[in-house]
């Protein structure tokens, strides 16, 4: 069936097929109308799940943290600074282990406050130990959190499903919504292995000493790596049952160009048409989408990008003081890969800021030029900066 | 009520506190009250450490450790799914000692008793950081010397009177609120049974000395915890559906210089300190109705 649904509702309808059994709330912009619409499934009857209204994104995943050790599923959905306060919480639920699922709707960081959109959250807890997925539309939103369910559970790692605020969060479109049957067929009823029960009492979350803490990290670091396996392998089934898969990485007219962009989430499509207008021309320009960013995809990633001759990595975050996130991964995953393409780095659409097909068109010639001369000037660029602002 | 503790031993054999610790003493009779059918989140302390260290673990009864700040809302999350799977039989049990309930756990704990969840929370009240080393916290008492009020030339121990949690808690409207005392361990049991047999947050305040933290001697421990109470310095209550009850009064309280001279963290204390004290104890000990 389709229906038109905002980025958010596709969330909150996939969190409801998911059958979730407990979700903590606490309201934060632009995620707020995931847990409103939620609140409602559960008032009408249609979800029977316990809602938890915490007083505070910190509490909202230490109380998943708690429902899902103690064997049910749990859900929350964050943005922003919201994410920040449960920083400390999202390496604990990966340290335990627990099968947590979470949207964070793309949101910039505080100061100065801002409630639009930019990846700079969700990429300040890249090494959280959580799988990351990027949705570049809403049809990719509710299928990947359906898949984050399974993933999640099959390999006990918490997963984020991060999608870009108002751009999909707060836009409608038609997205094909599942029979339940068919949902409850692909994703099996919750089962933790080693639950809080007083029938057979387990110790959860002890001191580490440094004579097990390295080895626990080792192991956590084997999980996150076999995800990528296990993603692949979900979203084959998820092929199966539904007949829509994304994959690792998404390549658009790569295989044969000379200059790729490297896009992740909703600029995505907007990168695709420019990519068009240029194969109009007869222009070899393409594009790979990153839709793992945690496991990252590097071995694909080198298969889609070796051949290219400039890389234009585009980004809606800034490691600051270094360069953007994507950016530092995609080189690293060169690291020691001969010949490899050139690279720029294309800072953009901070802060809700429109990414203009113009701008992305600059940044094209760019990387064209890069590769005709086999030079790069500067690595890190920012697209669209108000020189008059700057002063 | 008839207070029955069970014999088994659920917290042991074997942990790694201290000699004399009145913690751990807090938290065996505490699981002697409410038996095998609980699970307890702990936060970060000296508990937490002390029962843990993998691959050793001193619970034999579902434990759980998060964080220091947030037991309460871990406890939340395990009521929620106890309510899920329909296990009625079953307890969630908050416990976290006086940093990580009145200071950084206060917010979380507000939080889960206005929801009204079913479950107790449990302060164990060592009155200041002794996990890290004796920093004082919101519940170190008045003058009381810590690494971080030190006794110098211009500063003399900590300024400010210590927190009163339990009033806090019950402002809340939670149906029970109690104070206990290591000293008295069937007024604490009875107090853990009957809050644990409600169905909604409950709340104890167990005071609990530490014999590095109090400067004290390793067998002073329950000596020292009697005579706070002996005293009126802290006084054994509970809060039950509104209704304030003392559940012990001393026959004749005893000067506070008692308990206050036992103690090294109180070692510099000159006599008009003591009777500052000891006028700030009456008072309190009016409010309570205690002679």
């Amino acid at each position: 069936m389709k229906e038109v649904l905002d980025g958010n509702e596709a969330a909150a309808t996939a969190a409801k097929l998911a059958r979730v059994k407990v979700v903590s709330a606490y309201p934060i912009t632009p995620q707020t109308t995931i847990v409103e619409k939620l609140a409602e499934f559960i008032a009408d009857g249609e979800l029977d799940a316990e809602y938890i209204k915490v007083e505070s994104e910190h509490s909202a995943l230490s109380a998943c943290i708690g429902a899902a050790a103690t064997g049910v599923r749990s859900f929350t959905a964050t943005s922003s600074q919201g994410l920040m306060l449960m920083s400390e919480m999202l390496f604990v639920a990966s340290g335990l282990r627990l099968p947590i699922v979470m949207t964070n709707v793309n949101r910039s960081l505080s100061a100065p406050l801002s409630i639009w959109c930019d990846q700079q959250d969700s990429m300040a807890v890249r090494d959280s130990g959580w799988v990351q997925l990027y949705c570049e539309n809403n049809q990719e939103i509710l299928d990947s959190t359906l898949q984050a369910f399974r993933v999640a559970e099959e390999l006990l790692l918490p997963v984020m499903v991060c999608f870009d605020g108002y751009i999909l969060s707060h836009t409608a479109e038609p997205v094909e919504i599942p029979e339940q049957a068919a949902v409850d067929e692909f994703l099996p009823v919750y089962k933790f292995p080693y639950p809080l029960d007083p029938e057979k009492p387990v110790t959860m979350g002890p001191l580490g000493v440094p004579e097990y803490y390295e080895e626990s990290r080792y192991m956590l670091q084997e999980a996150a790596r076999a995800s990528k396996e296990k993603l692949v392998e979900v979203d084959k089934e998820f092929k199966r049952c539904f007949g829509r898969s994304y994959g690792l990485i998404e390549r658009y007219h790569s295989d044969d160009a000379d200059v790729i962009l490297l896009t992740m989430g909703s600029l995505t499509s907007s990168a695709k048409e420019v990519v068009d207008t240029y194969r109009k021309q007869g222009e070899k320009v393409g594009l790979v989408k990153v839709r793992s960013f945690r496991p990252f995809p590097a071995k694909e990633l080198i298969g889609a990008l070796e051949q290219a001759k400039a890389v234009a990595v585009f980004e809606k975050d800034i490691s600051l003081g270094s360069a953007g996130g994507l950016f530092l991964d995609v080189a690293a995953s060169f690291i020691n890969v001969k010949p490899a393409p050139l690279m720029l780095n294309f800072i953009c659409g901070l802060a809700g800021r429109d990414v203009s097909p113009i701008q992305i068109k600059e940044a094209v010639r760019a990387a064209t030029k890069a590769a005709e001369t086999g030079r790069v000037r500067r690595t890190v660029r920012w697209l669209g900066l108000r020189k008059e602002v700057l002063g | 009520m008839k207070v029955e503790p069970i014999e088994e031993e659920l917290v042991g054999p074997g942990h790694r506190a201290c000699a004399g610790c009145g913690c751990i003493l807090a938290m065996r009779h505490a699981l002697k009250a409410l038996g095998k059918n609980v699970i307890v989140s702990m936060a970060t302390g000296c508990m937490e450490v002390v029962t843990t260290p993998y691959p050793e673990t001193a619970w034999q009864v579902p434990w759980i450790h998060v964080a220091f700040e947030n037991t309460a809302a871990v406890a939340s999350g395990i009521e929620a799914a106890l309510k899920v799977l329909g296990k009625k039989h079953v307890k969630s049990v908050a416990i976290a000692g006086d940093g990580g309930t009145v200071d950084i756990g206060l917010q979380a704990l507000s939080g889960a008793i206005e929801r009204g969840h079913n479950f107790l929370y449990i302060c164990y009240d060592n009155e200041a950081y002794m996990n890290t080393g004796i920093q004082r916290s919101g519940a170190t008492p008045y003058k009381a010397w810590t690494t971080t009020t030190p006794i110098g030339k211009v500063k003399r121990g900590e300024d400010r009177p210590k927190k009163d949690m339990p009033a806090i808690v019950a402002a809340h409207g939670a149906p029970y609120v109690a104070t206990a005392s290591v000293a008295y361990p069937l007024d604490f049991i009875k107090k853990v049974k009957k809050a644990a047999a409600i169905e909604g947050p409950t709340y104890i305040h167990v005071q609990a000395p530490c014999t590095p933290g109090w400067r004290i001697e390793d067998s002073k421990t329950i000596e020292v915890a009697r005579l706070a109470v002996l005293t009126g310095s802290w006084v054994l209550y509970e809060i039950d559906q509104g209704k304030l009850n003392v559940t012990f009064k001393p026959p004749k309280r005893r000067p506070i210089g008692e308990y206050l001279k036992l103690q090294g963290r109180f070692r510099h204390l000159t006599n008009e300190d003591i009777s500052e004290i000891q006028r700030t104890v009456d008072e309190q000990c009016k409010r309570f109705g205690l002679e």
